[in-house]
């Protein structure tokens, strides 16, 4: 089971942890400016672009 | 694995997987056509984005130096050698060995494949339709091999990983962002303008960081 779990957790979320919870986090803050008359198409992209590089920089340092 | 443990029980194992492959799509190919078009769109974009963005790390990582690029030659020579000291176990007829690492392997690739196309299929509306260009694509990557595999051969494998880290992001980006809500100015063109955004910040990372490399050196 423990190994099934974790088999899941590598195909899916993979070496970073952090980038997949940062894409959740940016998915809940388009769906919230998209119920408000602010565009919201730019969020994803620019969190797209700084969760890649923060895990990029926590590599090349 | 059939070239070093004989052709037998690996053949086998990549059918076995086949036929399970087979049955996990039939099995989610029908379900996955309930499910309100928003709500898939916002799963699979997710799943997209965390594929696309792992393939795209690892790929500037190693465009710009910060980690080793696979030599296929060595891994295929090292892998070779473990097939062939691992011990001979004997079941239902079959080298287990070769019987279960090729059913994996089949069955793990072809799994994340299978999931691509019917998560392209059924937010688009049209599973046939996918399925029937991931068909197109065997035969034309098949026929491609024979025709240009010198070519081909030199085409680096960490820049065909970062192709498909690009475009996995990029439909990752484009349908979660839909199935949260939004909508693109410009509509589907919108799609390309997203290409073009990931395409340059993903170059513009590796710059950053091969720069950052040499001022470590």
């Amino acid at each position: 089971m423990k190994r099934f779990g974790k088999f899941w957790w590598d195909f899916i979320v993979g070496d970073d942890w952090r980038v997949a919870v940062g894409i959740v986090i940016a998915f809940g803050l388009t769906a919230l400016l998209a119920t408000t008359s602010i565009p919201a198409w730019w969020v994803l992209p620019l969190a797209v672009a700084s969760v890649l590089w923060l895990s990029l920089r926590r590599v090349a340092r | 694995m059939g070239l070093t443990r004989g052709w037998r029980s690996t053949l086998v194992g990549a059918g076995a997987a086949t036929l399970a492959l087979a049955a996990i799509v039939a099995a989610l190919g029908p379900a996955l056509t309930v499910i309100p078009i928003g709500v898939l769109r916002l799963v699979v974009g997710g799943l997209l984005l965390v594929f696309g963005l792992q393939w795209l790390r690892k790929a500037i990582l190693r465009a710009s130096g910060w980690r080793a690029v696979r030599d296929e030659d060595a891994v295929f020579a090292r892998e070779r050698a473990e097939a062939a000291n691992a011990p001979h176990v004997e079941r239902a007829g079959l080298d287990w060995y070769a019987f279960t690492i090729s059913f994996k392997g089949v069955l793990l690739e072809g799994l994340e494949v299978a999931f691509i196309v019917l998560t392209f299929g059924s937010t688009q509306g049209s599973i046939p339709l996918a399925a029937l260009g991931a068909g197109a694509a065997v035969v034309l990557v098949v026929l491609a091999g024979i025709v240009v595999r010198e070519p081909l051969g030199r085409v680096p494998e960490n820049t065909l990983a970062f192709a498909v880290g690009v475009m996995l992001t990029t439909f990752g980006i484009f349908w979660g962002a839909e199935g949260a809500g939004v909508d693109w100015p410009g509509g589907d063109a919108a799609l390309l303008g997203v290409l073009a955004f990931v395409l340059v910040i993903s170059l513009a990372f590796v710059t950053a960081l091969r720069r950052r490399k040499l001022a470590f050196a």
